[in-house]
């Protein structure tokens, strides 16, 4: 049997991957650098806990957490449509700090800085997941289900459209498309897997509030993109595995636990750096990062 | 088939097009030169809807289409390669087609397009999976071409496509868009290259500071304007 720790460290890898490979698809295929995809993990979350603590069934929570995020990511592709590189990387980290604020200070809705405890594991109806380890075969099932999706998505012709706007947007609009109209898509669909990742974090911590999804967060993520690789889901899977387990042994050397948060960022950052220095398209990506 | 009246377009508050009234004949070649800033560039981008057009009319085949937006011009029969070639480099020379080919829904209708292509561009399909970054500068622009061309288009804009090739390419590409045109397309040439630009055109406007400065034939290139324009009369 899989001890408790370990089914733990694999259900986080199910979740992050879910929420990388949502960020894959709108940084490293579509080039948008979208600096606000914790925003969206934060309204998939919030919106899967405030209706399920509402007497709302998991299953509607957990589609509602992934269409309300997705909602959000369609409407900001209107204010960012012109936007590009750091400019939209600014802009969406702008909304990574609207969400938190909101988070924080409409508490009659999300209990403001107290949080919102007692969110139930899910119950499926005719199955009911109590414990982490039939909750790790749920993640499984859904970070599976997402990869496949995703990796559908970006090798249909869709997704080579896609990448032709990362790569030259004016081009492909002299070519008949109307980019904004598609990225507008990219977004809401990465928004859509961010929001459900969001409400398996959710429904797995049982307890959520605004520190969990504040911009630091992004760092992380971001890192696994680009350590994986611009437009790799492979590389993705595997940037995830490493990430999520390299600071893992920090545990067992007695640092205490309000050490181990910046050093973990602190080893995220050296090993972004180092990736950047002698490999830059990271493990297997197809692009360099420009 | 193209007719321009009035037309004032540039970038933001910039005018670059002052007042411009031009047309242009179905089935022809019609180049247009300059000098540089002369607003070539920018008048297929107005007729494109690529910058901002401050006022006038464009009609194609008696329909404005000043207000359309780009991705429905190509449905009107338009295309447009831009300056610089612009294929996309992490792509095969067929992924770069296939681009091209997506207006098209059937798999049947994009596979028969770019069989097509590749049978009036064979060294498109020698090179098809090969990248498009490793293609050399004339076949890019041969690749950007044909990209257009897949779209059946009745009227093709140019953008200097002998920019950064050298003499040999650059009378290649002139051969194909002859040969273009002798199908039947209508083409809109920008181009600096000025000698051999006019003589593939039927037709040859100059613009001069926004403004068309002479429009005439083959002739043209003997005009006293033209030394005036391109060499300050000397």
């Amino acid at each position: 049997m899989l001890s408790a720790y370990i089914i733990h460290l694999l259900i986080l890898i199910g979740i992050y991957l879910i929420l990388c490979l949502s960020l894959q698809l709108a940084l490293g295929y579509t080039g948008l650098l979208n600096l606000g995809h914790i925003a969206f993990y934060a309204i998939g979350a919030y919106t899967s806990a405030l209706l399920t603590l509402n007497g709302v069934p998991f299953i509607v929570s957990f589609l509602m957490a992934g269409i309300v995020s997705a909602l959000f990511g369609y409407l900001l592709a209107f204010p960012t449509n012109k936007l590009k590189g750091d400019y939209l990387a600014l802009a969406t980290l702008g909304f990574t700090f609207v969400i938190y604020a909101i988070a924080l200070n409409w508490t009659d809705l999300t209990n403001g800085a107290l949080g919102l405890a007692g969110i139930p594991k899910p119950d499926l109806g005719i199955l009911q997941i109590k414990s982490n380890a039939s909750y790790l075969f749920f993640v499984s099932i859904i970070a599976v289900f997402s990869y496949a999706i995703i990796n559908k998505i970006v090798k249909s012709p869709f997704g080579k459209v896609l990448e032709a706007i990362r790569d030259d947007e004016l081009a492909v609009r002299t070519l008949g498309k109307n980019t904004f109209k598609i990225k507008s898509y990219s977004l809401a669909v990465s928004a859509f897997f961010a929001g459900i990742a969001g409400s398996l974090y959710a429904h797995y911590i049982s307890f959520i509030d605004p520190s969990s999804f504040g911009f630091m967060q992004i760092i992380p993520i971001l890192s696994i993109v680009i350590i994986g690789g611009i437009a790799s889901l492979k590389g993705t899977v595997l940037a995830t595995i490493v990430l999520v387990l390299l600071p893992e042994p920090l545990r067992f050397i007695g640092f205490s636990s309000s050490v181990v948060g910046p050093v973990r960022q602190i080893i995220y950052a050296l090993v972004l750096l180092l990736i950047l220095m002698y490999r830059p398209k990271g493990f297997y990506g197809k692009v360099s990062l420009e | 088939m193209i007719k321009i009246k009035n037309l004032q377009s540039g970038y933001n508050k910039s005018q670059v097009i002052k007042e411009i009234d031009m047309s242009f004949a179905a089935g022809e070649i019609t180049a247009i030169i300059g000098p540089n800033g002369a607003g070539k560039s920018t008048l297929l981008k107005s007729i494109f809807n690529l910058c901002d057009i401050n006022s006038g009319k464009i009609f194609f085949k008696d329909k404005n289409i000043k207000k359309l937006p780009t991705y429905d011009l190509i449905n009107f029969g338009i295309s447009y390669v831009p300056q610089g070639r612009q294929v996309f480099t992490n792509m095969t020379v067929k992924e770069n087609l296939e681009m091209g080919a997506f207006v098209f829904k059937e798999k049947e209708l994009i596979n028969k397009n770019i069989e097509d292509i590749y049978r009036k561009f064979p060294i498109l399909k020698q090179k098809q999976n090969q990248n498009a970054a490793t293609l050399s500068g004339g076949q890019q622009q041969m690749l950007a071409i044909a990209r257009s061309l897949i779209q059946n288009p009745e009227l093709l804009l140019l953008d200097e496509p002998s920019l950064g090739l050298s003499p040999k390419m650059m009378k290649e590409v002139f051969a194909k868009i002859v040969e273009i045109n002798k199908r039947g397309v209508t083409v809109i040439l920008v181009e600096q290259n000025a000698k051999q630009a006019v003589e593939i055109a039927d037709k040859t406007y100059i613009l001069e500071n926004g403004t068309v400065a002479l429009v005439g034939g083959k002739e043209i290139l003997k005009s006293k304007k033209i030394k005036d324009i391109y060499f300050g009369g000397v």
